[in-house]
């Protein structure tokens, strides 16, 4: 990706985000549910309904619906949750750094995690410990996330009590924070002890986020590195005696990174999309859980804010993915 | 005088079993300090198999037999692992084969030539670097500051195998295993990449075991020289000696098979392919005499 395409992608983030709330907006108003339905108390008479349809704006037809949205949208208004009776902008900007923190250490750790496997699995390449390490990686594939947070919400939280298994935080903090970047804002003012109690929160569901990715990481890296090691420039290293650690780290490593990155850094969305499951088995106050409750009630205006913000942090992934590559890939760099 | 590399009845086979294949099939040849040896024969005579070996770039699969590998009277084989590292890239070093594929694609010009010399000399970066400015100058290069700073995909395949010469002499070895060195390379381009390894090795005295197929490459810069074929040595001697008087029907054959100036190009004769044929079948004869392969 040269920084041509990069502005090329910018210019065409717009559009994208228009089509996803089109999409979002006609297929919420086509498949069976009623947000009214879903608020109104037993016994409401007939004009009570009508009333209330009439507030949301439901009544008018669905490109007059979606016409008076957009130019809010566009003007920063997401409307107002139907269930929560709230600005949607403000209730998903006080979820989303709650997500961002838990999907951010989930990263780190699939990052070490895969790291570490990959870079096992190619130093004993050829021998019995490769077939454990590419069969360890085949297994942690085949598990999704959410399968994950249940194994590790019966074994840590119920089985073996070590860790929190709900929440963001104990209740009895009071935390008193200026954001809601909770970790970020401790980390910044040193309050070590809600540092613990967050990361203690956060630990189950990060991991159960983190395995399936560390395992995609682990099997993009450990085939980059195996095809990086078997080039000329690698092998010519050890006829000028370079020990193999080091010729692995120095020379083959930064090569195999970028396909690594290039290949792998588009399915941290993957893991974000798993965040919706994950926070619901944690009961954790991201915007994932958000979104379920948001479905269940139908609640269109939340539906579709949420909806959007996905989308945003989707296609800024990617974009940052390409411009990290093409920062690591001097070929790009300079082309 | 100490051969600075003794190579005694050596076998490499790739493969066990029933798959096995041998590549070696006991080669022995000596370079003297200083001498160029040329190393020639066809494709899969083991030639770049025999550089490999001395190199410890043998193919995973491929093990060492028989025989015995000596640099400067130490047995190379035996050597510790990391005794072995000091000396390669150090005393033994190696001129690849193909350029472009030969350095680093994501690492400067500069790094890569400071980070041999970094190894093998105690230099500081900043040393290695001012170093690495001075070998690029010796072999050549223009602006050589300013190629330090570039990287593989900046540079011309000529330029680059500059850059891997300029390795290969950085630490002044004494043996360098150049690996068809020019095969890559075009024809005029493969002349001045001659000129500057001749020219270094006058300079700084490195012994060269040159690997090639060109018979016209051996009789430009080889004092002595060794015919392959199927793994074995068929001739050796001094270059005038083996190109005026060969001995070997297959040295005459590959001679009357090689373009030359002073002869009309429809006077060249193929290298006949029941010779070939016989000397492949005696190679097979002598791997069902020896065990070696059925291990």
């Amino acid at each position: 990706m040269r920084w041509g395409e990069i502005i090329k992608r910018l210019v065409l983030i717009p559009p994208t985000l228009a089509g996803v709330g089109v999409i979002v907006f006609v297929l919420l108003r086509i498949v069976p549910g009623d947000p009214i339905a879903m608020m109104i108390p037993p016994g409401a008479s007939a004009a009570d309904i009508d009333r209330l349809r009439a507030l949301y704006g439901l009544d008018r037809s669905i490109p007059e619906q979606f016409v008076s949205w957009f130019g809010h949208v566009l003007s920063g208004d997401f409307g107002r949750s139907i269930s929560l009776r709230q600005s949607v902008s403000e209730l998903i900007l006080a979820r989303l750094p709650a997500t961002l923190e838990l999907a951010l250490v989930a990263t780190l750790i699939a990052i070490a995690l895969g790291l570490a496997v990959a870079l096992t699995g190619v130093y004993f390449r050829g021998r019995r410990l490769e077939w454990a390490v590419d069969g360890g990686i085949g297994v942690f594939l085949a598990i999704p996330d959410f399968l994950w947070a249940l194994i590790l919400l019966l074994s840590f939280g119920v089985l073996i009590p070590l860790l929190p298994t709900s929440g963001r935080i104990d209740p009895q903090i009071d935390v008193s924070f200026r954001t809601n970047f909770y970790l970020f804002e401790s980390l910044l003012r040193g309050r070590i002890d809600v540092v613990g109690a967050l990361l203690s929160h956060m630990l189950l569901p990060a991991i159960a986020l983190a395995l399936p990715f560390a395992a995609l990481i682990a099997r993009l890296l450990k085939a980059s590195l195996s095809e990086a090691e078997d080039q000329d420039y690698a092998q010519i290293a050890r006829a000028r005696g370079f020990a193999r650690p080091a010729i692995l780290l120095r020379e083959v490593f930064p090569n195999a990174l970028i396909p690594t990155i290039a290949l792998g850094g588009v399915q941290i969305t993957l893991l974000l999309g798993g965040t919706v499951l994950v926070e619901r088995i944690f009961s954790y106050e991201g915007i994932g859980n958000m979104a379920i409750d948001a479905v269940i009630n139908r609640d269109f205006p939340l539906i579709q804010g949420l909806i959007l913000t996905f989308a945003v942090l989707f296609i800024a992934l990617n974009l940052a993915v390409d411009v990290v590559v093409t920062l690591l890939d001097p070929r790009l760099r300079h082309g | 005088m100490t051969a600075v590399l003794s190579i005694q009845d050596l076998h490499v086979t790739i493969g066990r079993g029933a798959r096995a294949a041998n590549v070696l099939r006991g080669v022995s040849l000596e370079v003297q300090p200083g001498e160029v040896r040329g190393l020639v024969g066809e494709s899969g005579a083991g030639k770049s198999m025999l550089g490999r070996a001395v190199l410890g770039l043998l193919p995973a699969d491929a093990w060492i037999g028989k025989g015995g590998i000596a640099f400067a009277g130490r047995d190379f084989l035996t050597l510790p692992e990391r005794e072995r590292r000091d000396l390669l890239g150090r005393q033994i070093a190696l001129i690849p084969q193909d350029p472009m594929t030969s350095l680093n694609p994501v690492k400067r010009v500069g790094d890569q030539i400071a980070r041999v010399l970094q190894r093998h000399l105690a230099l500081s970066r900043r040393q290695a670097l001012q170093r690495a400015t001075e070998l690029l100058a010796e072999v050549a290069i223009r602006d050589p500051q300013r190629v330090l700073g570039l990287y593989p995909y900046e540079i011309s395949g000529g330029m680059r195998q500059r850059v891997l010469i300029a390795m290969a002499f950085g630490c002044d070895p004494s043996l360098i295993i150049a690996d068809e060195p020019t095969t890559a390379l075009d024809v005029t381009v493969q002349r001045q990449v001659l000129q500057l390894i001749e020219r270094l090795r006058e300079r700084r005295g490195a012994a060269i075991l040159f690997v090639t197929h060109d018979l016209g490459v051996v009789a430009k810069i080889c004092r002595t020289m060794t015919v392959m074929h199927a793994g074995r040595v068929l001739e050796d001697g001094e270059t005038a000696d083996v190109l005026t008087r060969p001995r070997h029907a297959y040295t005459r054959a590959l001679l009357a098979a090689t373009p030359r100036a002073d002869r009309p190009a429809d006077a060249l004769r193929p290298v006949p392919p029941a010779l070939i044929e016989s000397l492949w079948s005696e190679a097979h004869r002598l791997d069902r005499l020896s065990i070696v392969g059925r291990t």
